[in-house]
């Protein structure tokens, strides 16, 4: 789950790092009136608050001059689309005399299965891109999880941002409370960037988390910062419906038990020539109502135009499967053609559910997905 | 032989009254896996199913019955707990079914395996199977054939798809192994390579792998430089959009990395014959046996 920049800041300043000043605003108005108790009347900027990156370049991050003007573009940025998000709220903090950008982050590396902290002396930038361009500007320390970062580990990577010693103590001092941040939270990433000197010091200007996902269940305060207006309607209900559902562009609605099959049944539906409409997948011990869920939210996508069930039955009983998908076109008839595939646990028996209902079943993975796609094609014509 | 399991396993279930642990047993037991002890604390002194003994610990289970391999399905908050108290009792094996499993505990558990000696399968995987010999986690025993070809996969059902293509064509099975969807697990691609590359029964092995992370980049270079067996390989996601997290919690596109595409081409690089798509593993086995 990622948090907005905002909510970053504060976990931050909770954690004892140094963050300037700064109020997150719903309209104009609060913008306004914070700039004016904030700022004093001077310079502030003024920031988009959406979970996509660039915003800077999309316009959604703008300096003022004063408190009037910081209304004025807190109404330009207000409501403005960027990556096809709505920006609903501005962050809006004094201007800070910066003297310096460095970058800050830590990650869960997979290749040395430990935390790593990494930082560069070229903060302020898509450090992705300095990593692939010029890697030798980023340093790394993979941290020993049992003792977590140590004083002398952290002051080593503040010594290749600052030369003069109290900037280096200072910036070793916020790399250990993020350390520290991120196992508190249950973080899978943390960003400082950009770690700005300014005359008052070190400080985390902006800053970017990610929470990993199985954390939310034991941090009910973290996970209630989920902001639902970032993530696509269809997203939203199949996540309070326990599936796993990612929206795409295609044509064909999948519906999959378990997520290596169902990322393979897109791949083949694109083998065939068609689009997949989404990634679903049911989970291990489905019951009936998973599926009448599952087809709800297929069929209230309107470009999809055939539907394709592939089921590995194991845990997954097909003939759960199967009266979920006859429940499912009781309650609401389908406008497009189904394509069902089942095999494994209680297939016979699901079969004769179908069959009874007036639906087949093919036994064939590569089968169903070829018959999908040319209905998905006749559908479409 | 087979590869980390087989008759001789004695194992030992976590979290064997519980709704997933129990079923699991029957079937494990119903396949022939010598299911010698259950854990759950606070039932410890009962009997599950009349045949098999449960303790409050594991260290009691491993001191009574001598398991050799514990198997775990408790929830997720407390897996990791549950991985740490297997390899504080000593047990060499480990296999970890549950799903959901933070990240960060996994980071703290891996070293302390690692001082211990014990091997970590999963967390988030089906387990493994060595047909007719031993079954430890959710591989329907049904769709596996005795025989020499390994297999070794990031995915559940993904894996049961290939297999039942190899049982149907009468390429049997030396072992299955599911080594999880996460970011961090405990056996890797390599690590069970190797193993099939040392056992004696395997004469080939099927790699079914995904997007996200570097570990079938690696594992294409460990085939070029430490195999001599010929491997066929599938990555599942070629159609993932980037930066999403495709059910497991492993799959996904950062940035440009761990695409499908970056990976069939470390495979086809160094020699790992490359499926497009399941039906592909028999004509590509077939090819290279």
């Amino acid at each position: 789950m990622n948090l907005h920049e905002y909510q970053a800041r504060d976990i931050l300043r909770r954690h004892g790092v140094p963050v300037p000043p700064g109020e997150v605003a719903e309209t104009p108005d609060q913008a306004r009136a914070i700039a004016q108790r904030l700022g004093g009347g001077g310079r502030v900027v003024v920031k988009a608050q959406v979970h996509a990156g660039g915003r800077g370049k999309a316009g959604g991050v703008k300096l003022a001059n004063d408190p009037a003007e910081a209304g004025e573009v807190a109404k330009g940025i207000l409501g403005m689309s960027i990556k096809g998000l709505t920006v609903r709220r501005v962050l809006v903090a004094p201007a800070a005399e910066i003297a310096s950008e460095s970058y800050v982050g830590i990650i869960v590396d997979r290749a040395s299965q430990r935390p790593v902290v990494m930082v560069s002396a070229a903060g302020g930038i898509d450090v992705e891109e300095v990593a692939a361009k010029t890697p030798e500007r980023i340093h790394r320390l993979a941290v020993d999880p049992r003792y977590g970062l140590l004083a002398h580990q952290a002051l080593g990577l503040a010594l290749k941002l600052y030369r003069e010693m109290p900037k280096a103590r200072a910036a070793a001092d916020i790399m250990q409370r993020l350390y520290t941040a991120f196992y508190a939270v249950g973080a899978s990433l943390m960003e400082i960037n950009p770690l700005v000197t300014t005359p008052d010091g070190v400080a985390a200007l902006d800053a970017k988390i990610v929470i990993d996902d199985n954390e939310l269940d034991r941090h009910p305060e973290i996970a209630a910062l989920r902001d639902p207006s970032d993530e696509a309607p269809s997203e939203v209900q199949a996540r309070q419906a326990g599936l796993t559902f990612i929206k795409l562009e295609g044509s064909v609605g999948c519906c999959v038990n378990g997520a290596g099959l169902a990322m393979a049944t897109m791949d083949l539906v694109k083998y065939y020539g068609g689009e997949p409409a989404n990634f679903l997948d049911i989970g291990g011990s489905s019951n009936p109502q998973k599926v009448v869920d599952a087809l709800r939210i297929i069929t209230a996508d309107p470009s999809v135009r055939s539907i394709l069930f592939n089921i590995f039955g194991g845990i997954t009983r097909c003939d759960d499967v199967a009266n979920g998908i006859v429940q499912a076109t009781r309650q609401f008839p389908l406008t497009v053609p189904l394509v069902i595939r089942l095999t494994g646990t209680n297939e016979a028996l699901a079969v004769q559910i179908l069959t009874q209902a007036g639906f087949s079943a093919l036994t064939d993975m590569d089968e169903a997905v070829k018959q999908a796609v040319a209905k998905a094609k006749v559908g479409g014509a | 032989m087979s590869v980390f399991i087989d008759e001789q396993t004695r194992l030992v279930v976590q979290g064997i009254t519980g709704r997933d642990g129990s079923f699991h047993t029957r079937q494990m037991i119903g396949y022939g896996t010598k299911v010698v002890a259950g854990v759950t604390p606070g039932k410890g002194g009962q009997t599950f199913d009349g045949v098999v003994p449960v303790f409050d610990t594991v260290a009691d289970a491993v001191r009574e019955t001598r398991a050799n391999t514990s198997v775990i399905y408790v929830p997720a908050a407390v897996a990791a707990s549950a991985i740490f108290e297997a390899a504080d009792a000593g047990i060499p094996l480990i296999v970890c079914i549950t799903e959901g499993i933070p990240v960060l505990d996994v980071t703290r558990v891996l070293p302390f395996l690692h001082e211990r000696g014990a091997r970590l399968i999963g967390p988030n995987c089906p387990g493994l199977i060595s047909p007719t010999k031993s079954k430890v986690g959710i591989i329907p025993g049904n769709i596996c054939r005795p025989g020499r070809i390994g297999v070794v996969s990031r995915s559940g059902t993904l894996t049961y798809e290939i297999v039942h293509q190899l049982s149907t064509h009468g390429l049997g099975q030396s072992t299955c192994i599911g080594i999880g969807g996460d970011p961090l697990i405990g056996t890797n691609f390599i690590h069970c390579l190797s193993a099939f590359q040392a056992d004696a029964e395997t004469d080939a092995v099927v790699m079914i792998g995904e997007i996200g992370g570097t570990d079938e980049q690696q594992a294409a270079e460990f085939v070029q430089t430490g195999m001599t067996k010929p491997v066929v390989g599938f990555i599942a996601g070629q159609t993932a959009p980037p930066g999403r997290r495709m059910g497991h919690a492993g799959a996904i596109i950062s940035g440009s990395s761990g695409t499908a595409a970056e990976k069939m081409a470390a495979f086809a690089r160094t020699g790992i014959s490359v499926m497009k798509r399941p039906a592909d593993v028999v004509p590509l086995l077939e090819e290279r046996l």
